[in-house]
């Protein structure tokens, strides 16, 4: 009746999952309580859960990530603190445990905290900065992240019932097979990634399409904001990339539900196909990543300098350069597989060009600020803090692509190090760049701004703190994922790591902090304008937050940084107010298929990996049924009209108004 | 700001100047287009590993022992034929004409079927012989291959059942002619990757 499921699956005798889950649960349940007794219910059904509108989707994917960063960080904890433990003994965390520990957080922080991220943020932003009314595929757009929410879930679940794989945050065969690893926890993996994988892929779909096809009049695309350019490259990465993910785990399933043999030890599978497989997308799925991150730094760094962005031809060319080399250099994550001197070689010369377009983007942010009255807000503080971490962790990139050097640093501290380096100090500044920079747009008020600095210093001085020793620990030899140790000498280092984890604990605690007190004063940081920042770029053209239809008429671009163009021609011939006329406006009608397809999504990956087969089915079936039901419906519109429409222009053409005339007479 | 230039959308192609957002059908389309391009990078990802394991028979038979080519030429004929009659079904949405829609769809919807059932035949005769996909790793990668292959048909005949309930209950509205298009697209799409499997797994294979 129930597969494998019994109550042995739950872990009462392990008092950190359970007070663990017991806490979030909990948690879940009390928001849940407030929501019903406050009466929101109705209100977030309506307007949040069965929303198409791109940025309300935007903003949930935001917070699914954020959320996501504290389970993730968590772990992060557990292991810094497992570490500066276990010197010839066992710690706090058992050797089964620990390796969850560290498997849960790469998975984690990969594809549901990073990835969300950016795909919140790309949401939001990029129907703004094209100046349209929305993404190409609304309703789509709301399936995707149901579905990586699922994946999130899936994930959650396995703390309380049943295990997380042991494998790491890339289950290699032949541990990852089914003779090694004969639990639920690398299915739990497994089945959630290809779920989550799914919602990545339809909003790669959805983004590309939009950003090639969807753009206002004049919108060329060598007018097209930095960010677009690099939401582009990151999607035709997600859509070249993702399938191959899809098809190497499928493979991996098929070796552990059907007994195939690509992947096993007999029969002639072969474990290095897996390696190349995973990498072919794991290495693009890197550029996926930063390149958004990229994007934001671009347009922060322009916005607060109050220039254009330099070189933004040779941006472009940057971006699209990294968005073709980044397939061609997957190798070099397994130079030890024994390719030979001359297959590596090449990946490694491969790697190292492609630091080339990266040092190009950086000069090109340099000479951008060089000049400008730069203005040192939160958003380009996280800026330049990228700028110098992310140099160094390139830099020790570009080391370890000499295939030498990576046989000696393969699977030590100093590669965790390398990649923390990159990926906090790239993706992760970006995302809170971007947070702070479109967080008024979002909501209308700004966030506070002391408590903003606060958190950076934390993060940019506990990443330091936390990672620089891992560099020494790998060139003392230390390996990664050790549960215990037996050398002396690497202990005093990961105390030092151990506090720099806890710094980047008060960073997030200031983060929290400054939500909640913006949240209590947002009538002091309220922005009226809908331009607090002096922006260049569309998404600053409308109200903060915008309309449901973003526009009331859609802006017609002639040249890059089309905003600062209204605005200066708005300067020249003040007063020449024109009087339009308002249509009514048809925006896409929301809709729960999202929703009901992530919960029959849930239903059918959780039976899968407890083979309940009847349970599949009858996910299966559901998800089909949702979109019937969806294809039947008839109308698919929701009109605004053109009263309403006019009220809502009008209202900000005479705020703003209002506020230029005052900055004009100080 | 007063001064943006106030004009609604403007539909249109890509000129030397963007006249904006293009028309719901291209974009359906272009969009169906780019899921096509991320589906046969999913087949790729199979294709390079059939050929990676190509020899890896453990001892087991080889394609040469296996497969018999004048049932795959049959079943080519089925699927080849059953893109013709999906273009016909094509056709006759364009012109709105419900009895040829529905007739040409039921065509090539037995005969997507018919596909299947050799398909299935086959692979069951394989299990019977010993040689299903647990013998050896070339027979994991052909199972999975080609079974790819047929999920996609299975998939595209239940899709192709709905566009018809959609047809004869709703008629043609730009909506389901948007999703007509699209399902022509996956199925001449899925045409493509035979003609590929039929090269690579069984002529190629058959030489091994």
């Amino acid at each position: 009746m129930l597969g494998k499921l019994t109550w042995a699956a739950v872990p009462f005798d392990q008092p950190i999952p359970m007070i663990a889950s017991g806490v979030v649960a909990l948690a879940i349940l009390a928001t849940l309580g407030w929501v019903v007794i406050k009466g929101h219910l109705p209100y977030l059904w309506r307007e949040w859960i069965t929303s198409v509108d791109h940025k309300r989707i935007g903003v949930m994917y935001t917070l699914l990530a954020m959320v996501m960063l504290l389970r993730g960080f968590s772990d992060a904890i557990m292991m810094r603190a497992q570490q500066s433990l276990a010197l010839h003994g066992q710690g706090f965390l058992p050797p089964e445990h620990y390796d969850q520990v560290f498997s849960a957080h790469g998975t984690i922080m990969i594809f549901f905290v990073a990835m969300p991220f950016m795909i919140g943020l790309m949401n939001f932003v990029v129907p703004l900065q094209l100046g349209v009314r929305d993404v190409a595929f609304p309703t789509l757009n709301s399936v995707g992240f149901w579905l990586t929410a699922t994946g999130a879930l899936l994930v959650n679940i396995s703390l309380v019932v049943g295990e997380f794989a042991r494998t790491g945050w890339l289950p290699y065969p032949p541990l990852s097979e089914l003779a090694y690893s004969p639990g639920v926890g690398v299915d739990y993996y497994l089945w959630s990634l290809e779920i989550s994988g799914v919602g990545t892929l339809v909003a790669g779909i959805n983004l590309v399409t939009t950003v090639l096809k969807i753009r206002t009049r004049g919108m060329s695309y060598l007018r097209m904001p930095m960010f677009c350019w690099t939401t582009l490259a990151t999607n035709l990465l997600i859509v070249a990339a993702f399938p191959i993910l899809t098809a190497t785990l499928a493979m991996l399933l098929l070796d552990r539900y059907l007994g195939f043999h690509f992947f096993t030890n007999e029969a002639g599978g072969n474990v290095m196909m897996f390696m190349n497989l995973i990498w072919a997308w794991g290495h693009p799925e890197v550029y996926i990543l930063v390149l958004p991150a990229f994007g934001i730094f671009s347009e922060v760094i322009s916005t607060f300098s109050g220039k254009p962005l330099f070189g933004y031809r040779s941006m472009v060319a940057a971006t699209m350069a990294i968005c073709i080399l980044s397939f061609m250099v997957w190798l070099h994550h397994f130079f030890t597989m024994g390719a030979g001197a001359d297959v590596n070689a090449i990946f490694g010369i491969a790697t190292m060009i492609i630091a080339v377009p990266t040092g190009v983007k950086v000069f090109n942010w340099l000479f951008t600020m060089y000049g400008g009255r730069v203005r040192f807000q939160t958003p380009l503080l996280w800026s330049i803090g990228f700028m110098v971490t992310f140099i160094i962790g390139g830099m020790t990139g570009v080391l370890m692509a000499v295939p030498p050097v990576a046989f000696v640093l393969h699977n030590s501290l100093f590669l965790v190090a390398h990649f923390h380096n990159v990926i906090i100090g790239g993706v992760l500044f970006g995302a809170f760049a971007g947070y702070t920079y479109w967080f008024p747009k979002a909501f209308g008020f700004k966030l506070h701004e002391g408590f903003g600095k606060a958190a950076f210093w934390c993060w940019l001085v506990g990443f330091y703190v936390a990672f620089m020793p891992l560099y020494v620990l790998g060139l003392l030899g230390m390996t990664r994922r050790m549960q215990h140790y037996d050398v002396p000498e690497w202990r005093p280092w990961l105390v030092v790591a151990a506090c720099g984890a806890a710094l980047i604990m008060c960073g997030i605690a200031f983060q929290i902090v400054q939500l909640v007190v913006s949240i209590r004063q947002r009538e002091q940081l309220r922005d009226e304008t809908g331009d607090p920042w002096d922006g260049r770029s569309l998404e600053w053209a409308t109200t903060s937050p915008p309309p449901a239809f973003n526009f009331a008429f859609l802006p017609e671009v002639s040249g890059e940084d089309a905003f600062w163009q209204f605005k200066k021609r708005a300067a020249e011939q003040s007063g020449s107010e024109e009087k339009p006329e308002y249509r009514a406006i048809e925006i896409p009608r929301n809709s729960p298929t999202g929703f009901v397809c992530a919960f029959f999504a849930t239903v059918m990956g959780f039976a899968l990996i407890w083979h309940i087969w009847w349970m599949v089915a009858v996910g299966a079936i559901g998800a089909f049924a949702t979109f019937v039901v969806f294809a039947w419906r008839d109308h698919d519109e929701d009109t605004i009209p053109a009263d309403e429409v006019a009220r809502i222009d009008r209202r900000h053409r005479a705020q703003s108004h209002a506020i230029l005339s005052r900055e004009a007479a100080e | 700001m007063s001064t943006i230039a106030l004009t609604d959308t403007h539909y249109g192609s890509a000129g030397r100047d963007w006249s904006g957002p293009a028309l719901k059908r291209i974009v359906t389309g272009y969009g169906f287009w780019i899921f096509i391009l991320s589906d046969m990078i999913m087949f790729s990802a199979f294709f390079a590993t059939y050929a990676v394991l190509l020899g890896q028979t453990a001892g087991g038979p080889s394609g040469r022992e296996l497969f018999d080519l004048k049932n795959v030429a049959i079943e080519t004929g089925f699927l080849l034929a059953s893109s013709f009659t999906c273009g016909l079904a094509s056709i006759a949405a364009d012109t709105r004409s419900t009895i040829w829609f529905q007739s040409a769809m039921a065509v090539t919807c037995a005969l997507g079927l018919g596909f299947l059932a050799i398909e299935g035949n086959e692979f069951a005769s394989l299990v019977a012989r010993g040689a299903g996909p647990t013998r050896s790793a070339f027979l994991s990668a052909f199972f999975t291959l080609v079974g790819c292959h047929g999920l996609h048909v299975s998939a595209g005949t239940l899709w192709l059942l709905t566009m018809m309930a959609q047809v004869f209950t709703k008629g043609f509205r730009p909506d389901i002619q948007r999703r007509i298009l699209c399902f022509a697209l996956f199925w001449h799409a899925l045409d493509i990757i035979w003609i590929a499997v039929f090269t690579v797994v069984y002529l190629l294979g058959s030489a091994q």
